[in-house]
């Protein structure tokens, strides 16, 4: 061929260059904006795409917010504190036992409220149970949440009634081996999806989840428990806050363009609100948890934290499937790698 | 309860049993007998394409799908503005969906001209730095013969002025009913099945409208009617099939660029149909969905594309999102142990009161 027509690359463009159909990423933030300004300002990540009509390519989730945040954290929350309140209970803390059995049997009640009201077909959740999928997580998660809110429901509502104290403990301690998975298997719901920002990071949600769950379970059941007593529960809000704010971080920077839905517009407002009251109610825990006033204001803060990050994330994925740019370019980026890749082993062999 | 087909593929062990790659028979996979029908599928050929939107038509009527916007509302007439694409995506209302792509390109054709020959050509066309004037004549020459002939069959090839020319992209857009199907995948309910037939259908009577399906497609085809709450897809005529006709879409197809038939033999016949092509000269010709090796493994509803996949709103390479599925259950069951770990050690490192 010498150039014809139709050869690749052979300079077909959008007749009417309608919006965005052939347009580069830049960035809102660069001065002159739109994308007629391409070129003035040289940026790495400044590439030019394609799309139909600038319009999105995988859909974006149904899902509802608050219901699936407030899900995320108040399972979360829940998970962690079942977990800490058959520690409590096994190394003889009757009030953090209690606080944390009444947070695990109210958050897990509760986060079933939302699972229920988000779905389509509210009358028909109990079809969740019809199968078990373990290519499904949220089959899986039904199947971790059904036992889960079972136990540390009758837990709380045993608790609180004062009745069967031996059941009790067996009830504690099944809500606890069900809550960590309860509390991480969210990072895998979000991340076994097509939306480009969630499953970028697919092995660094569960850790994000599970430490904001820690932060959220020890904040919630510090406030409520004597300072005296409440040295576990501080300990782990800390480490869970730490834990949370080292992985975010790395979702936050470790994937290209699909990580810039974290810093921007509205999902940026809420994960940098997270970023602020998760390291404050950390540093409040360390410097004054021991002291009543101390541990309500940095429990509430961790907690806030937590709630804040997970409507950063979930908001951020949602903002990543309505732009075709967070589909198309990473997909040409991995094509690319894998043509220069064969072209390497082709001409090696 | 049933212990799904899906979850035996989870070893990643069985070779005709994976979470993503080729699987030779997915029908047999899923758990039907040996002497289950053939997989079905469908070759969109977008180079006879002409836009016609009958299989949109055919669609809505046979499937009695309800009237919606160019954004997925429901009954509701609305222009997209942007072209004579009215329909704009697919959705829970829109199975399949005629994308419209106009497009133009600069062309050195001869022009009649009262200057030089050759001076108006010298913007464009090829000129090799070096050459002399009669090499580069001679290749804008063969250059433009080429143009001329090329013009004659490639069919969505049209001029407008003379040096300019316009092409129109119209492809009939359909769920792809992958080999491995990320809403067969993640449905908590079993309300996604693989037929008999190899196609992948939603359940209305089981769907609860959880929504996973809708997150998971790579190609973003399935969704939510928003007032009922289930979720709604191709289903690739599945009672037509069952009766032994073929898809609505595939009859109302005026030129056959929808072709319905076993996924065998309609490989078969679009490796043809590109190595046809390919010899006109049409190079950016390329198939879509075809290669058993990509993501998804293959698709059952796939595709000759005249452009990028991109342009198409096509996703250039989908990965079925249940690939990476293993990993992140390890991560999450290190992430639980985690917080077991760090409570044990929240616990012990406090004094008892």
């Amino acid at each position: 061929m010498t150039g014809g027509i139709t050869s690749p690359g052979s300079g077909w463009r959008q007749a009417d260059q309608g919006p965005a159909t052939q347009r580069s990423t830049g960035r809102k933030k660069r001065r002159g904006g739109g994308w007629r300004g391409r070129g003035e300002v040289a940026m790495v990540d400044d590439v030019e795409f394609t799309s139909y009509y600038g319009r999105q390519i995988v859909k974006t989730p149904v899902w509802k917010s608050p219901d699936v945040p407030l899900y995320l954290f108040l399972g979360g929350a829940a998970g962690s504190s079942a977990i800490l309140g058959a520690l409590a209970d096994v190394t003889d803390r009757p009030t953090l036992t209690k606080v944390s059995r009444l947070t695990a049997g109210g958050g897990s009640l509760l986060s079933v409220v939302f699972l229920i009201h988000d779905l389509g077909r509210p009358e028909r959740f109990l079809h969740m149970l019809r199968v078990f999928k373990v290519t499904s997580p949220l089959s899986v998660g039904s199947y971790i949440l059904a036992p889960f809110s079972a136990a540390a429901g009758a837990t709380a509502a045993v608790e609180l009634l004062g009745w069967f104290p031996r059941l009790k403990r067996f009830g504690g301690v099944v809500a606890a081996v069900f809550g960590g998975p309860l509390a991480t298997y969210t990072g895998v719901l979000l991340a076994n999806t097509a939306v480009p920002s969630w499953h970028a990071a697919h092995t660094q949600l569960p850790y994000v989840f599970g430490g904001s769950a820690m932060a959220a379970g020890g904040g919630i059941t510090m406030m409520f428990t004597p300072v005296e007593e409440a040295g576990p529960a501080r300990k782990m809000a800390i480490a869970g806050a730490a834990i949370e704010l080292a992985v975010v971080h790395k979702v936050e920077n470790d994937h290209g363009i699909v990580s810039e839905p974290f810093h921007e517009g509205r999902p940026g407002k809420f994960m940098r609100a997270a970023r602020t009251c998760t390291a404050a109610g950390a540093g409040l825990t360390a410097v004054a948890g021991r002291t009543r006033v101390g541990a309500i204001a940095s429990g509430t803060l961790l907690a806030a934290g937590s709630l804040l990050t997970r409507f950063g994330v979930f908001e951020a994925g949602i903002a990543s499937t309505k732009d075709p740019k967070y589909v198309v370019i990473p997909q040409r980026e991995r094509l690319a790698a894998r043509e220069a890749a064969d072209l390497a082993s082709t001409t090696t062999s | 309860m049933t212990i799904s087909s899906a979850s035996a593929a989870f070893t990643g062990n069985d070779p005709g049993n994976r979470l993503y790659g080729p699987v030779p028979d997915v029908t047999g996979q899923s758990g039907y007998d040996d002497d289950h029908p053939k997989r079905v599928g469908f070759f969109t050929d977008t180079s006879v394409c002409i836009g016609c939107k009958a299989c949109e038509v055919a669609c809505k009527e046979w499937n009695t799908l309800p009237m919606d916007d160019s954004h997925g509302t429901k009954d509701v007439i609305g222009m997209s503005g942007m072209s004579y694409d009215n329909t704009g995506q697919l959705g829970a209302n829109s199975w399949r969906h005629v994308a419209f792509i106009e497009q133009s390109r600069a062309v050195d054709l001869p022009m009649p001209t009262f200057g030089r020959p050759g001076d108006d050509r010298h913007d464009h066309g090829p000129s090799v730095a070096g050459s002399g004037d009669h090499d580069s004549t001679a290749k804008a020459q063969a250059s433009v013969l080429n143009a001329e002939a090329l013009s004659e069959f490639d069919p969505q090839t049209g001029q407008s002025g003379a040096d300019k020319q316009v092409r129109w992209l119209m492809s009939s857009d359909v769920c792809k009913h992958c080999t491995h199907a990320g809403c067969l995948d993640v449905c908590p309910t079993g309300a996604l099945f693989r037929t008999e037939y190899g196609t992948v259908v939603v359940q209305g009577d089981i769907c609860n409208g959880c929504g996973y399906c809708v997150a998971a497609c790579p190609y973003g085809v399935i969704d939510q009617r928003k007032d009922d709450g289930r979720v709604f897809k191709c289903t690739m005529c599945y009672d037509r099939l069952t009766d032994g006709l073929q898809p609505a879409c595939a009859t109302a197809c005026p030129t056959q660029s929808i072709q319905f038939g076993d996924l065998d033999e309609l490989q078969a016949r679009a490796d043809a149909r590109l190595a046809t092509l390919k010899e006109q000269g049409v190079e950016t010709a390329r198939l879509y969905g075809r290669d058993e090796n990509d993501g998804v493994g293959g698709d059952g509803a796939f595709f000759l594309l005249l452009d990028e996949p991109e342009v198409y709103g096509l996703p250039p390479d989908p990965i079925v999102t249940t690939r990476d599925l293993p990993a992140m259950w390890k991560a999450a069951g290190k992430a639980a142990a985690m917080m077991v770990a760090v409570a044990v050690t929240a616990i012990l490192g406090s004094r008892q009161r």
